[in-house]
């Protein structure tokens, strides 16, 4: 065997140990890499009282209420199967809006509201204008319905 | 057919053809920023569903960071070529595009900033794409440290290869920690990547700038592989013999 053939066959062993590695990193932090927290694994009472911790989910439709003297806000974010109650003393970023994703960092109070800290808007993926989206919306609407998720997937 | 295609694997031979090149290149890459920016910002919708003009940094952003990940699979790629065949030129190549790589990614990790600070509400988060991209600035700048830490450029281009190479794994996490099939097992708080989602319009510009940002690259890793061919062949005759080395 040429010295040639035998670099070529020890890179193409580190290549395939390098995609190895990569797929062992992927499935390890499959499950445990979760930047939030859903409200259905909060409220079953996942995380310790008194913890910092990510709660993530779809701010509920008609729940955002804001103070009309200060900055407090409460809104509720949901998973369509449990719901969370939010307080936020803070300004919302541009993209926070109902029927969107948010991400919240905080405490769970002991009367199970949330009590956020930092309160982040989650983006989809789609870049389109009003009128446009508009339209795709309406005709996946109905599937959205039937198969809702946390992600903003479903609600494009 | 019968090609030499190692003719331009010889320095000697390179040099001159990537010295008639590179203006092609870069005037390609300017054309076509031009086409992308003039189309990014007059031809594209003012407003989308949830953005406003600030929106317009994804004709930036976008190519930016696919370039800063395509030009690690491109290092590699030329680093490994260099460990199986031991042609100068590849390691040299492999060494030209990493300091463009990391500004690449320098630019994606900064425009993203530029643009999580208005509409997510912040300019930074550890959340697992913006964590593993900045793993790959690492990776980047840890590879051209080692380089330059080893003063025989042959045992140097060989350590910073077998780095680049283990530093590969991340590629694979950065695009799927967007892009994970069950998005209740990894949660991110950057959106998936989608092309089917975006205005034709900005697709376009957004694909022109990507070229742009290619030609750019092609252009000024040319450019680092010409003189990073002179500094190591200072020594050969063809070199001595350059015109621009005699007079200057």
């Amino acid at each position: 065997m040429k010295a040639r053939q035998k670099r070529f066959i020890l890179v193409g062993i580190g290549v395939i140990g390098v995609a190895a590695a990569s797929a062992l990193i992927i499935s390890a932090l499959r499950g445990n890499m979760n930047y939030y927290l859903t409200p259905t694994k909060v409220m079953a009472g996942e995380v310790a009282e008194g913890e910092l911790f990510r709660l993530g989910g779809m701010v509920r439709k008609g729940s955002l209420k804001r103070d009309t003297k200060g900055l407090d806000v409460e809104f509720i974010l949901t998973d369509y199967k449990t719901d969370v109650t939010v307080r936020y003393n803070g300004i919302l970023p541009d993209l926070f809006k109902e029927q969107q994703s948010a991400v919240t960092k905080g405490k769970l109070g002991t009367d199970h509201i949330f009590y956020a800290e930092e309160v982040l808007a989650k983006h989809d993926p789609s870049y389109m204008p009003p009128e446009v989206k508009e339209s795709l919306h309406l005709d996946k609407k109905q599937s959205s319905e039937a198969a809702p998720a946390i992600n903003d997937k479903a609600s494009n | 057919m019968n090609i030499n295609w190692f003719k331009y694997a010889a320095p000697s031979s390179f040099y001159p053809l990537a010295g008639k090149l590179i203006p092609w290149f870069m005037g390609l890459a300017l054309l076509l920023s031009l086409l992308g920016l003039y189309w990014g910002f007059f031809k594209t919708p003012n407003v989308l569903t949830h953005q406003k003009e600030y929106y317009r940094i994804i004709f930036i952003h976008v190519p930016a960071v696919w370039m800063g990940m395509w030009l690690y699979v491109m290092m590699v790629f030329w680093a490994l070529v260099g460990l199986v065949f031991n042609t100068r030129l590849s390691y040299m190549f492999a060494s030209a595009i990493a300091p463009t790589g990391a500004l690449f990614t320098v630019i994606g990790l900064w425009t993203g900033a530029f643009w999580g600070q208005p509409s997510w509400g912040t300019w930074w988060d550890w959340d697992p794409r913006m964590t593993s991209f900045l793993i790959l600035l690492f990776l980047y700048i840890g590879y051209m440290a080692l380089q330059s830490a080893i003063d025989d450029s042959r045992r140097a281009d060989k350590a910073s290869a077998i780095l680049a190479l283990v530093g590969l794994v991340m590629v694979p996490v950065i695009y799927w920690s967007v892009n994970c099939p069950n998005p209740a097992e990894c949660s991110s708080l950057h959106q998936e990547s989608s092309t089917q989602q975006i205005e034709p319009n900005i697709f376009f510009a957004m694909m022109v700038m990507v070229l742009a940002f290619w030609f750019y690259a092609f252009g000024v890793v040319c450019m680092r592989v010409r003189t990073l061919i002179l500094q190591r062949e200072k020594h050969t005759q063809w070199v001595q013999e350059l015109e621009e080395v005699q007079h200057g």
